[in-house]
């Protein structure tokens, strides 16, 4: 036993003899990256919840006819009028359907791409939900429920009754939460619609749905594709909106870029329609790693402290070493095992205790009328920060071992010594 | 007769808190065999003078010779090898390290030295223990031992390499007029039937008078 093995050996005999201080020391390491783990996973998880919320539900692309003022006004086609300055007066934008026209044959078109996880046609209809004298307005969606449960996530937001009811009877509505509150409804019962014809729909009610989005499930409410079309008395192809859901988010800009060219239609990206939401999701990663940064820098600063003093209390040791032949290299690696071993000890009792806080917090209640689809606080078992906390916990002891190895590695003997 | 040890006008200087010339042209002479102690009131820097022979201390000026090497231009790991290898120490104070057995305390510069295998090493350490008759401690814990066992125990520990030379930093100075006597007594034995050199810096004028020479110093330098 000579080298590196007498070097462990004694490291290990410095840990176990002073077990106390080693488990103290431990524990901090412990605590520090116990800590970041369980915050890093609560605050992430949180975020994840928020950011599904919307893109769950947000389409990739949505594809739906707009109406804006023609960018080209006829003088401009006009050649001898070319180089005047044109003064036209009240531009009035050009009328348009609100129907996506040729909308079936795109439809095909999307489906049969490759890049495109699935498409969903809508139609959407104005009405009023009529409640005794009172006339609500509301807006009915026209839905296949199939592919709007496989691509949105359509069946978290039904919160009673069920989703299928839409294919199984063709009446069927899926009733936003706010309406059947204000209409004092539930499932089962039939609410009475009037479209903007003047024709009065008696629908049943198959479910509730609840988005979480005040604003939507106050006017909000689903029903089958045909039943929509057959409500506004148009034919099948009439589709209002085409949301398109791709197997990669970030085709997205290309691809709603290569719609607009392609077809007569307005595309837009999730980015462009949720770029205020991108901002407040930056943002709180931002506050997400500012805070697991100075959690990781208290717990370094932590088992600096702790491993400082547990070399400066093995002054004489160092001495006694030094002096009976140990070079300063041999001291130097002495301790720099022993902080390792701290650190290696007390990160994985902190990925212990933090996937067990972690689990405990997985399983406490958190119920939410804004947020239908959770019943307890979200949390995100990324492996990601189990990785960097082991290796933040290593890294640093490491540091913190290396720092004072490095005096008590240079220390002449003899100064120890005659400081007695 | 061959020289184990050797200076050159060493000189040393204390810069805190005021310069101070602590140690003025030291040139002395030690003969393998020879068993030699150094005198002088506190303050004098025999001390001092020892750290620089043992190689502890490094910051001096002038040559110091030991078996015919100059370590005067050894860095550390050099020095921390020839420490291992040819020096045993004896301090007054620090003695073992109190985590380790008895037995492992001796054991650790001949495990350090890496020579010999860890049995043999082993069965080294428990005859050097029996020799200073300190065996029956061997596997207590360094620091569960009395005051003249753990001095025993390091000059047990100073031997395990068969160094060419022993030096001590009063190695009797807190024990009592018994175990003083009885550490002397080894160290004698040492030094008459194995040849050995020894360095000793003492205030006991008993045990100096006991040695083969003295040497005496004053203000730093030497007197005699």
């Amino acid at each position: 036993m000579s080298g590196i093995g007498l070097i462990l050996d004694i490291a290990v005999t410095h840990l176990t003899s002073k077990l106390k201080q080693t488990s103290i020391a431990a524990l901090g390491v412990m605590f520090g990256i116990g800590t970041y783990i369980i915050m890093m996973s609560f605050m992430t998880g949180l975020n994840l919840l928020l950011d599904g919320l919307v893109l769950n539900r947000t389409p990739h692309v949505q594809i739906y006819n707009r109406t804006d003022p023609s960018e080209i006004q006829p003088v401009e086609k006009y050649g001898i009028y070319q180089d005047d300055v044109h003064v036209i007066h009240s531009i009035k934008p050009k009328s348009r359907l609100d129907r996506i026209h040729n909308a079936l044959p795109l439809l095909t078109d999307l489906r049969n791409d490759i890049k495109v996880n699935g498409a969903t046609p809508q139609t959407t209809c104005k009405v009023f939900y009529l409640a005794g004298t009172n006339n609500l307005n509301g807006i009915i969606n026209g839905v296949e429920v199939d592919e709007e449960m496989r691509l949105f996530n359509f069946k978290e937001y039904i919160v009673e009754g069920d989703a299928h009811s839409l294919i199984k009877r063709k009446n069927s509505v899926l009733l936003g939460a706010g309406v059947a509150k204000k209409l004092s409804l539930s499932v089962g019962d039939r609410v009475q619609v009037l479209s903007t014809s003047g024709v009065t729909y008696t629908l049943n009610i198959g479910g509730i749905f609840q988005s979480g989005l005040a604003e939507v499930d106050d006017v909000q409410s689903y029903v089958n594709l045909t039943m929509a079309q057959q409500i506004l008395g148009v034919g099948s192809n009439y589709i209002s909106r085409i949301h398109v859901k791709l197997n990669d988010i970030d085709q997205a800009v290309p691809m709603s870029q290569t719609i607009e060219d392609l077809y007569d239609v307005k595309a837009l990206d999730i980015l462009t329609a949720n770029a205020q939401f991108d901002t407040g999701s930056d943002i709180r990663t931002l506050i997400s790693y500012a805070v697991s940064i100075t959690l990781l820098i208290v717990a370094g600063f932590g088992i600096y402290n702790i491993l400082n003093m547990l070399i400066y209390e093995k002054m004489d040791d160092i001495a006694i070493l030094k002096a009976t032949g140990f070079s300063g290299n041999d001291i130097m690696l002495i301790f720099i095992i022993q902080a390792l071993v701290i650190g290696l000890v007390g990160g994985i009792l902190g990925v212990s205790l933090g996937y067990g806080v972690s689990v405990i917090i997985d399983n406490i209640p958190f119920v939410t009328e804004a947020v239908p689809t959770i019943d307890t606080y979200p949390i995100n078992y990324d492996p990601m920060f189990y990785f960097t906390g082991v290796g933040f916990a290593i890294v640093c002891t490491f540091l913190a071992g290396y720092l004072p190895a490095l005096k008590a590695r240079k220390i002449d003997p003899v100064d120890i010594i005659r400081g007695k | 007769m061959s020289v184990i040890l050797e200076t050159k006008n060493i000189n040393k200087y204390f810069y805190e808190p005021v310069e101070f010339h602590v140690l003025k042209n030291i040139s002395i002479r030690l003969n393998t065999g020879e068993f030699v102690s150094i005198m002088g009131k506190s303050g004098c820097g025999k001390s001092t003078l020892l750290y620089i022979l043992s190689t502890m201390d490094t910051q001096y000026e002038g040559d110091l010779f030991i078996d015919g090497e100059n370590m005067s231009h050894l860095d550390n790991s050099e020095l921390a090898r020839i420490r291992n290898e040819k020096i045993g120490f004896v301090f007054q104070f620090h003695y073992l390290l109190p985590e380790f057995s008895v037995l492992k305390n001796v054991m650790l510069p001949a495990l350090k030295l890496g020579r010999e295998s860890e049995a043999i090493i082993k069965a080294k350490a428990l005859d050097k223990l029996e020799m200073l008759g300190v065996a029956s401690q061997a596997y207590n814990k360094a620091s569960s031992i009395s005051g003249g066992q753990k001095q025993r125990v390091s000059i047990a520990r100073a031997l395990i390499n068969d160094p060419k030379i022993i030096m001590g930093d009063e190695p009797t100075g807190n024990l009592d007029s018994k175990n003083a006597e009885n550490v002397f007594n080894i160290l004698k034995k040492l030094s008459v039937e194995q040849n050995m050199s020894l360095l000793i810096v003492t205030h006991d004028l008993d045990f100096a008078n006991k040695t083969d020479r003295i040497i005496e110093m004053g203000d730093g330098v030497i007197i005699k």
